[in-house]
């Protein structure tokens, strides 16, 4: 739809409103309580995909800075053989590195790997607890891209396009299916606390009107930004100021006949519901001994992420469309081993914990949960500190690395695609950012090539002009 | 980039035959091209500049370069791209492709010398458009209305003869508080005080609407609100975007350029010229170098391993957009990587528009600010003295000479040493110009360079070299703290960023499918194709690009330009898309006043004060934005202008009218931006922690919304609730969103609660109790309260005196300043929160 037909409609849709009873007489209570009449004035009401998708929600963790494929998803004992040597001229010659030179040596990873579940995908010795969940994953070990620093990466990966200003994938989510809670937004961002290289563009609406755009729910204090009421306000004043805007907006409504100002009557009464039900969504008090257990919550090592999976699970819940959880940094071109078992340490129980229980929940059908990173690294080493022998990292290597998804509409218990012995090439079925994007949105229900928004003369979609949907991946 | 790897279908039946025969041009090879070829490549369409329908054209090639090599077919591009089947580089891209005995027969016609006889000589000149906007403006004359009286003025003919087609009556004229409010929103930004208000209630002259208009546009502040908008369509931001996203300390100095150009009205065509194109006007004063910052509001990627190379490009694109969309209502950007698929624009004509941009280069300079010269220069002497002490202490030099040859030997002899490559990595992204000022030696760089330098050394001395280590950690922190500290005693001069002429510019090359590092077809600098050519003899660089823009024969920037303002003043452009006046974009709703008002502006010299002056004073502005219900079934969307528009107030006008409501509000024109409180959290999602926000707790913390500081990693969240841009790529029209998220940022933000208790401490200090309820509706909405608004609000203030007599702790809470008058600030959030206050009507 573009914007003038998306204006119109809504102005008949208005308008037939207005003269089928007169929104002054019909009283303002009604309006809000008839789900049918105040639904055709918010953008954000549930809406049908092009065909019925097996995903109804998404929960996107995002591993920013770009997790180690041969040290996590994919085993290349070759590395070992040739560790120490530099790689053949015909291989590098095409490849861009932000950091080291195309003659650095080869760095073997010292992961063990081995079979899990009953599919017998083969995990390192860093992820035990995503392992045990192999049954349910589809690992593609032939992601690729075309960016090589982390920006560009993160907005291909989330926009389809290096050039900022685009929709991100949770605002194209929750402008094609809507919203199903009444009392929360539609898209919602947690963070492990640390900044990323894409900040808030990670989930902007672009050019999207701004109700598109990712609420970050915040790790302190508020959840939501300017939720609680200021000091001074008790429930019972906060109610009574409401009802005085609420009273006095009708009054303009009446002498105006503007509905924009019924929109906005609706809103104050969502953001006060908000009020109650976001605090409600983030306490985990009444979560039982064995959930908190499960996810870690009450452990410093892995109580952050923990409670981000947690909370995921608690908006998926209550009907949240999208999360993105988004943590920094996997960017280990530096101290490998250590910043990359930290790492897992920190987030893999939980993670693992988010799928168990939504699976245990019956939820993982109708969820889509993807793990990954904007690329992934080089089989050759980086050295930022000579001197120190446990000082070797890995640079950044858009050419090939892994995710993994799982529920929605995924095929578990699969391996896509296939690399080289170095994991430097992919040699079997490549999948481009796009072909993932596709793969989302057609697991909620969406032909790719028909989400579409006009914009400056031209009708733009999350996969630009690209992406397939990977068959391979489908349950 | 993508499918830039080849796959070479192997076709050994064509091998075979491309040996052994010769095949006829107009027989065998001729029909092939005409099925397969022509419908895309020939001399209207001319795909990626290829025509395969004229001899001479087809051996010249595409963007690309040659695609016909006369005797190797194993090198010609046409042979490739015919006989592959990957999906983005076979051809033709849809359809059957060709047969192999067709690759074959021109593989062989290429290897036997590719033959094209002679045709008739095709002429090559540019299909001109019949496209509305790119047809030249002239003057209309004025349509006959029956009802004259209506029209004050050569606007209203137009819009009422439109109205009289439709039958549909023009609205009453507004009630003269909701004129005043109007009037003052959109010209200023701010709301009118009471006293302005009460002041031209009484006024009954009878051009005192006009004369109301004309003080408006005399206000100082008349062009911090034009200034904003075109700091929309400029993506001016404070930081550098992208992940390190380093903050651009003196990108306000442009900002002030705009607001006083705007103030001292300076002719639009000047005003844009000298933002394209200051630095080469014969002469330049210092405000003409700093209105170039124009373009240096594009993005820098500093993120470590950037190819610089790419960056650059990155930002010739951005520049180059922007110009399309700013000054022409191009979407140029869809030819970055193909030609535009509705409009005539062809990728050819990109680049050559990026060819006037890719001439010039960043530069900052000394743009002192009245008053500030003289006491730096005065205490230049005895500060240079001071600092050549300090680097003496602390042997900076000789540490700084080692440091550089270490520096260059790293960039001669990459991957020797892995830690001073990662130093030049590092400092590449870093430090524009930095390999050619270490490779200029020390005598020759200017003085500007060098300490350049010096401060780059002395926060990064380099990988520790083992009997120097404890000597550089000292250059890092305590020659440093004390360096900085004479630093900050001095006194500053304002810097700017500005943009200027390359004694040795590069050429532009097309780039292939976008990918700047496919160079195609070198172009020189020249206006797309399908307008108005250069002026005869002008020279090829940015001025005469300006002086084009603004040229008679320019079909577009008068008609883009007060576009802009009809949008300004009633929410919709004549052109709905007013960055868009290509195919795509909406038909102007009323062409003829269009026309007119871009020829008017033109006439009055290119003046935004005389052309707003008509358009406001007009009597279609003046109407009532009431709905009416008849419109709604005939023109919902207001196309016609039966009534004026309602329309929420942009981000930082409802910002400046809590502050201006509660008595806040700094009126300081200019300057540097502002850091106005910030929820913890926010600046922490940028990268690394690299973001820092110190809520100003001074006058700053009260400036307008258009100097809140912008970071583009990490916006101001109020700034965004409500439509902001995101500052990435120009912004021609914002959109107006209603969300529940704004409701709480009004309700709770710490900002508008300040704003709250503020207008209650007015209240109840400025006015006898009697007054203060119209005196709050006077202060929030320019109106005194109807009788029903009264008794609400009443109702409500007596529920909130209940409240707070019941539980002093809370009264205090609500109001510390003045506890008994509790109940008013209540109130106050109340008003604040209303529909009516965020909205001008």
């Amino acid at each position: 739809m573009n914007e003038l037909e998306f204006l119109r409609l809504r102005n008949r849709r208005r308008f037939l409103r207005e003269v089928g009873g007169g929104i002054g007489m019909l009283g303002l209570s009604h309006l809000l309580e008839g789900e049918g009449r105040a639904a055709s004035i918010n953008p954000l009401d549930p809406k049908p995909p092009h065909f019925p998708g097996k995903a109804k929600n998404v929960i996107f963790m995002f591993m920013e800075g770009a997790p180690s494929q041969m040290d996590l998803y994919d085993p290349k004992p070759e590395l070992q053989k040739i560790s120490g040597q530099t790689l053949p001229e015909s291989l590098t010659s095409q490849l861009r590195l932000a950091f080291i030179k195309k003659d650095a040596k080869v760095l073997a990873s010292p992961r063990v790997f081995k079979p899990y579940g009953q599919c017998g995908t083969e995990f390192s010795d860093y992820i035990p607890n995503i392992a045990s969940c192999a049954d349910d994953i589809c690992l593609v070990r032939s992601m690729y891209t075309e960016a090589f620093n982390h920006h560009p990466g993160q907005l291909l990966l989330f926009t389809g396009s290096i050039q900022l200003g685009r929709p991100t994938m949770g605002a194209w989510t929750i402008y094609g299916l809507g919203s199903e809670s009444k009392n929360l937004p539609g898209f919602v961002v947690l963070t492990s606390g640390v900044g990323t290289s894409g900040g808030a563009s990670n989930f902007s609406s672009g050019f999207l009107p701004s109700h598109f755009q990712g609420t970050l729910l915040r790790n302190a204090g508020d959840p939501i930004l300017y939720l609680s009421n200021p000091e001074g306000v008790t429930a019972e004043t906060q109610r009574s100021a409401l009802d005085a805007i609420r009273d006095l907006n009708q009054e303009r409504l009446t002498d105006t006949g503007d509905m924009e100002i019924a929109s906005r009557i609706q809103n104050y009464e969502l953001a006060y519901r908000m009020q109650t039900s976001a605090p409600d969504l983030v306490d985990l008090s009444k979560e039982p001994a064995h959930i908190r257990e499960m996810y870690g919550i009450d452990d410093p090592v892995t109580k952050q992420y923990g409670t981000n999976c947690l909370l995921a699970r608690r908006m998926v819940e209550r009907g949240v469309r999208f999360v993105l959880m988004m943590d920094a940094s996997w960017d280990q071109h530096s101290n490998l081993n250590k910043g990359l078992k930290r790492n897992c340490d920190r987030t893999e129980k939980p993670a693992a914990a988010l799928i168990k229980d939504l699976k245990q929940r019956g939820l993982l059908d109708s969820t889509l949960v993807v793990w990954g990173g904007e690329f992934g690294r080089t089989p050759m080493v980086e050295i930022r500190n000579a001197s120190d022998p446990d000082n070797a990292g890995r640079d950044h290597h858009p050419l090939a690395y892994s995710m993994w998804l799982a529920g929605g509409g995924i095929k578990g218990g699969t391996v896509v695609g296939k690399t080289d012995d170095i994991a430097f090439n992919i040699v079997e079925d490549k999948v481009h950012v796009h072909d993932l994007q596709a793969t989302m949105m057609h697991c909620l229900g969406f032909d790719h090539t028909k989400l579409t928004f006009r914009h400056m003369g031209r009708d733009f979609r999350l996969t630009d002009v690209h992406g397939e949907v990977v068959k391979k991946m489908l349950a | 980039m993508r499918g830039a790897l080849v796959l070479w279908a192997a076709v050994p039946a064509a091998v075979i035959l491309s040996a052994q025969s010769k095949p006829d041009f107009a027989k065998d090879v001729r029909p092939i091209l005409a099925r397969k070829c022509v419908m895309c490549h020939n001399e209207k369409l001319a795909q990626n500049g290829l025509r395969l329908d004229d001899g001479d054209a087809a051996l010249a090639g595409s963007y690309s370069g040659k695609v016909i090599l006369p005797g190797d077919s194993a090198r010609s591009k046409l042979a490739a791209r015919v006989s592959s089947v990957k999906k983005g580089f076979m051809m033709p891209p849809m359809g059957a492709p060709l047969t192999p005995a067709e690759v074959a027969t021109i593989k062989a016609w290429i290897d036997a010398g590719a033959e094209w006889p002679r045709a008739a000589k095709a002429s090559t000149g540019v299909e001109k458009s019949k496209h509305w906007s790119f047809q030249p403006v002239a003057k209309p004359g004025l349509p006959e209305v029956s009802n004259a009286a209506w029209a004050r003025n050569p606007i209203d003919r137009f819009i009422l003869a439109r109205l009289e087609r439709e039958k549909i009556a023009p609205s009453p004229e507004a009630p003269r508080t909701t004129l005043i409010r109007r009037a003052a929103l959109d010209l200023t930004g701010l709301p009118p005080t009471p006293e302005e208000v009460s002041a031209f209630l009484a006024d009954t002259r009878a051009d005192a609407y006009e004369r109301l208009v004309d003080r408006l546009l005399a206000s100082p502040h008349y062009g911090e609100q034009r200034a904003r908008r075109w700091l929309d369509q400029a993506r001016y931001a404070d930081s550098d975007g992208y992940e390190k996203d380093n903050v651009r300390p003196y990108a306000w100095r442009w900002r002030n350029y705009v607001i006083d150009s705007y103030n001292n009205d300076l002719p639009f065509d000047r005003f844009i010229t000298e933002q394209l194109a200051g630095d080469l006007l014969p002469g330049a004063r210092q405000e003409q170098l700093i209105a170039t910052g124009f373009h240096r509001n594009s993005l820098t990627n500093r993120e470590g391993g950037v190819d610089r190379k790419e960056n650059r490009y990155d930002q010739l694109v951005n520049r180059t957009n922007t110009t399309g969309t700013v000054f022409l209502g191009l979407t140029a950007g869809c030819s970055q990587c193909h030609d535009h698929k509705y409009d005539p624009i062809k990728q050819k004509d990109y680049y050559s528009l990026m060819a006037f941009l890719n001439r010039s280069e960043e530069a900052d300079i000394d743009a002192p600010l009245p008053g500030e010269a003289g006491p730096m220069m005065r205490a230049r002497p005895e500060y240079l003295e001071r600092r050549r002490h300090l680097m003496r202490v602390y042997e900076v030099e000789p540490l700084q000479a080692e440091w550089e040859t270490h520096m260059l030997g790293a960039l001669d002899h990459p991957g020797r040493d892995l830690e001073w490559d990662f130093e030049i990595s590092n400092v590449i992204t870093m430090f524009d110009r930095f390999e050619a000022i270490l490779r200029t030696p020390r005598e020759k760089r200017s003085e500007r360079d060098q300490e350049r330098l010096m401060y780059w050394f002395m926060t990064h001395t380099g990988p520790a070299r083992d009997r120097d280590a404890g000597h550089l950690a000292c250059i890092k922190t305590d020659f440093r703290r004390r360096l900085t500290d004479l630093d900050n005693a001095q006194p500053k001069v304002s810097q700017g960023m500005i943009m200027t002429e390359l004694a040795n510019p590069p050429d532009t090359f097309i780039a292939v499918k976008g990918d700047y590092r496919e160079k195609g077809l070198k172009v020189d600098p020249a206006p797309p194709a399908f307008l108005p050519p250069l002026a005869e003899g002008a020279e090829r660089n940015r001025l005469s690009l300006a002086r084009w823009l603004v040229s008679k024969e320019n079909p577009l920037t008068s008609r883009v330009a007060v576009n802009r303002l009809w949008q300004e003043m009633f929410g919709r452009g004549l052109v709905l898309t007013s960055e868009d006046f290509g195919t795509q974009g909406g038909k102007p709703s009323h062409p003829e006043l269009l026309d007119w008002l871009a020829s008017e502006f033109r006439d009055n010299g290119w003046s935004v004060k005389q052309t707003l002056r008509l358009i406001l004073t007009s009597a279609t502005y003046r109407q009532s934005s009431n709905t009416r219900k008849e419109l709604m079934e005939t023109d919902p969307e207001n196309v016609l202008l039966a009534r004026q528009s309602r329309l929420r107030l942009e981000a930082e006008n409802i910002r400046d009218s809590a502050l201006a409501a509660g008595g806040l509000l700094n009126d300081q024109i200019g300057g540097p931006s502002a850091r106005p409180p910030q929820p913890a959290g926010v600046a922490e999602l940028g990268y690394a922690g690299s973001v820092k926000w110190a809520n100003d707790e001074g006058p700053a913390r009260y400036r307008r919304g258009l100097y809140t500081f912008f970071q583009r990693t990490t916006p101001y969240p109020m700034l965004m609730n409500f439509d902001e841009p995101d500052s990435n790529v120009a912004c021609s029209r914002r959109r107006r969103s209603n969300s529940p998220l704004q409701a709480l940022n009004l309700l709770n933000d710490p900002v508008f609660i300040e704003a709250a208790q503020a207008f209650a401490l007015r209240v109840s200090r400025e006015v006898p109790p009697e007054r203060r309820l119209d005196y709050a509706f006077e202060l929030a909405l320019g109106r005194g309260p109807t009788a029903r608004e009264r008794e609400r609000m009443q109702k409500f203030l007596d529920q909130q005196a209940t409240a707070f007599g019941k539980d002093k702790e809370q009264a205090k809470a609500m109001l510390p300043m003045e506890p008994a008058a509790a109940a008013w600030a209540g109130a106050a959030r109340v008003l604040l929160n209303l529909d009516e206050f965020i909205t001008r009507e």
